[in-house]
């Protein structure tokens, strides 16, 4: 009977997700970390010249071993983007959608902010100089595939042999979360059935050098949300979700059910001083799962501890939610895990769906003025159906997306 | 498969600086004087026409002239922008810088080098809230640009404006680039390929902006403008974007 009538757009079945972040490998390190309250941030002891800043730094990343398939490709971007994939049974995962549709009917769209750059500037601090006076990478970083934007994407299709569309989202701090929305959008259009979806980005000194030449980078651990905050502690992870059309394959308890999208349309690194991007992509996203805002029971939110972006944001978040809403920062756990963030932070919610843990603000003792009583600084537990994460990025490029519990 | 109006065009290529003197050279050879070496979009404050980076101008540039000749009003278009190497320029400077004062990273440019560069000039300069995304996909870059936005006119948008670019390759990166180089109606579907490469048959546009990575997006342009009925573009390695074109 509805076998003529054309897929829906969501919501999308949630096969498996993980992340990978200063607080381990997997949903087990993240899920014991969030409800202890330990933070992964330590001081920074990143590269050959550290800032004096704390860091979210992944354990483990320099002893992975890429498989001799994957030879060329090394970086310290694509060894996460493996380590995080082998986490949760996603390959599992992988292996049933593929026996279902057909490797070309699953699509890989991935999310970055600054993919293998880490490689490139290697390869710029070690240039070797011609007797014509032209400098070029060193031979063993002349390897194009790590050079581009698109490493992370070509990546993840090499290790997972998927053959379906694949694509590389960078749109700054928001770029993983807009891979579930644009993953929708293929399914629905009928360009593929499932997708893996997901985001990596490490560390690296384009990073830690530019927050901190835009004087973002706190020298203490952030405070998201505090009045006291001065700014961002960076982190660096991975984490994926296999995502399947509803009905194609068996059940399951998590579903993507909401995406909203906007622009600021205001400055290319400061928020909308009204929040007015913000406010769009949740209310977006609200719309498109179907939800009055008191139906949510969980929001993640972008919180990213500089001054300018929690004021607004807790100001949006006050305007749209009632107080009953339980909303939070883990960046004081992670770091701002910058492309990351979405997955990460969307793995937070799908937790807080199927653990009942809802995370606080870790850090966070004194709340700024613009904070409602949605912002909650402490952990709490309760049984919720519907949860939503936030991420914003450069350029007044937001998305909000709502993650709902089945059953 | 999936179906499409083309609206309206908007091109600036080195020496070609709009999609009338794409048509002119792809048809006839003949190529405009005095053409200045990077387009100045009105979109940009006075102060950033200069100094934004050239992919940035570029962009904005061929945006809005996509968006005049549709008749649509910019700021109600979501927009799908889609480079295979974004800003190489940018990416050379930060990179320099790090190697040798790393401290010294200017916050202008590093706020430049994200990928969604041009997409939050273009939403700054036309006043748009409506969602941008900002994609890569090595050579297919172009193609699965179009995938995204035939799958936003699926999902219910309107129009969808779709911005393809790349500029020159530039220091010790882009030794290593990959090798940069009435209506039409679009018909597309995604299929398997064995070894097919547009740029095999290489199109007068394609020859003289050869070089620039966004290259496997002039076989379609070419197909337009020498109302030719099919083109097939790399989607992936293993898919080909087969387009119909019916012209009206």
């Amino acid at each position: 009977m509805t076998a003529a009538s054309p897929p829906r757009l969501l919501p999308l079945n949630i096969l498996a997700h993980s992340a990978t972040t200063a607080l381990g490998a997997g949903l087990d390190a993240q899920r014991q970390a969030l409800a202890h309250g330990r933070s992964g941030l330590r001081r920074n002891d990143f590269g050959a010249d550290p800032l004096d800043c704390w860091i979210g730094r992944v354990d483990g990343v320099e002893e992975v071993a890429l498989p001799p398939a994957l030879a060329g490709l090394e970086c310290r971007n694509n060894a996460l983007a493996w380590l995080a994939l082998q986490q949760d049974g996603l390959l599992d995962a992988v292996a049933a959608v593929v026996a279902r549709h057909g490797a070309r009917r699953v699509a890989v769209v991935m999310g970055t902010s600054t993919s293998a750059i880490g490689a490139t500037e290697e390869a710029y601090a070690r240039l070797h100089t011609d007797s014509a006076g032209v400098a070029h990478f060193p031979p063993e970083l002349q390897r194009p595939r790590i050079h581009t934007p698109h490493a992370l994407g070509d990546f993840v299709r090499a290790a997972t042999g998927l053959r379906g569309p694949c694509v590389t989202v960078a749109t700054a701090c928001s770029s993983s979360a807009k891979v579930f929305a644009q993953a929708a959008r293929l399914i629905h259009a009928g360009f593929a059935d499932a997708a893996l979806v997901g985001g990596v980005d490490t560390l690296c000194g384009s990073v830690l050098f530019g927050f901190h030449s835009l004087q973002l980078v706190a020298t203490a651990p952030c405070q998201p949300f505090d009045a006291r905050r001065s700014g961002l502690s960076l982190g660096e992870a991975g984490g994926y979700a296999v995502l399947e059309r509803a009905g194609a394959g068996p059940e399951t308890a998590l579903q993507l059910s909401g995406y909203g999208e906007s622009s600021d349309a205001h400055h290319m690194s400061a928020p909308h001083p009204q929040g007015l991007g913000a406010r769009l992509a949740m209310q977006q996203a609200l719309h498109s799962a179907g939800l009055e805002p008191a139906q949510l029971g969980y929001l993640n939110l972008h919180g990213t501890s500089t001054p300018a972006n929690d004021g607004i944001e807790a100001t949006a978040v006050a305007a749209l939610f009632p107080p009953s809403l339980h909303a939070s920062s883990t960046k004081g756990w992670t770091g701002h895990t910058l492309g990351a963030a979405g997955i990460v932070e969307s793995v937070f919610a799908l937790l807080a769906l199927s653990d009942g843990l809802l995370p606080g603000t870790l850090n966070s003792t004194v709340p700024d003025p613009a904070c409602g009583p949605q912002i909650r600084f402490d952990n709490a537990r309760a049984d919720i159906r519907h949860a939503m994460n936030n991420s914003f990025g450069f350029g007044g490029n937001n998305c909000s997306l709502v993650f709902g519990k089945v059953g | 498969m999936r179906e499409a109006v083309v609206e309206g065009i908007g091109f600036w290529g080195s020496g070609l600086p709009d999609w009338d003197a794409a048509c002119a050279w792809a048809r006839a050879g003949v190529q405009p004087a005095q053409v200045p070496a990077r387009p100045a979009p009105m979109l940009l404050a006075a102060n950033e026409r200069r100094r934004a980076p050239a992919t940035v101008a570029v962009a904005l540039e061929a945006a809005l002239a996509a968006c005049e000749a549709a008749g649509r009003e910019a700021a109600e278009l979501p927009s799908v922008f889609t480079s295979t190497h974004g800003e190489m320029s940018i990416s050379d400077y930060m990179c320099t810088t790090l190697a040798s004062d790393p401290r010294a990273v200017s916050p202008t440019r590093f706020h430049n080098s994200v990928h969604n560069a041009a997409a939050g000039y273009w939403t700054i300069g036309t006043g748009a809230h409506v969602p941008a995304t900002a994609i890569s996909a090595g050579r297919a870059s172009f193609a699965q640009g179009l995938v995204e936005a035939m799958a936003q006119l699926a999902a219910g948008s309107e129009a969808v404006l779709l911005v393809a670019y790349d500029g020159p390759a530039c220091g010790p990166l882009g030794e290593v680039a990959t090798p940069c180089a009435g209506l039409p109606t679009l018909r597309m579907a995604l299929e398997p390929c064995a070894g097919t490469d547009a740029a095999d048959d290489a199109g007068p546009l394609s020859r003289r902006l050869a070089g620039n990575a966004m290259q496997p997006a002039l076989p379609l342009l070419e197909a337009l403008a020498l109302e030719r009925t099919q083109v097939l573009l790399p989607a992936s390695p293993d898919l080909a974007l087969r387009i119909d074109i019916g012209h009206g």
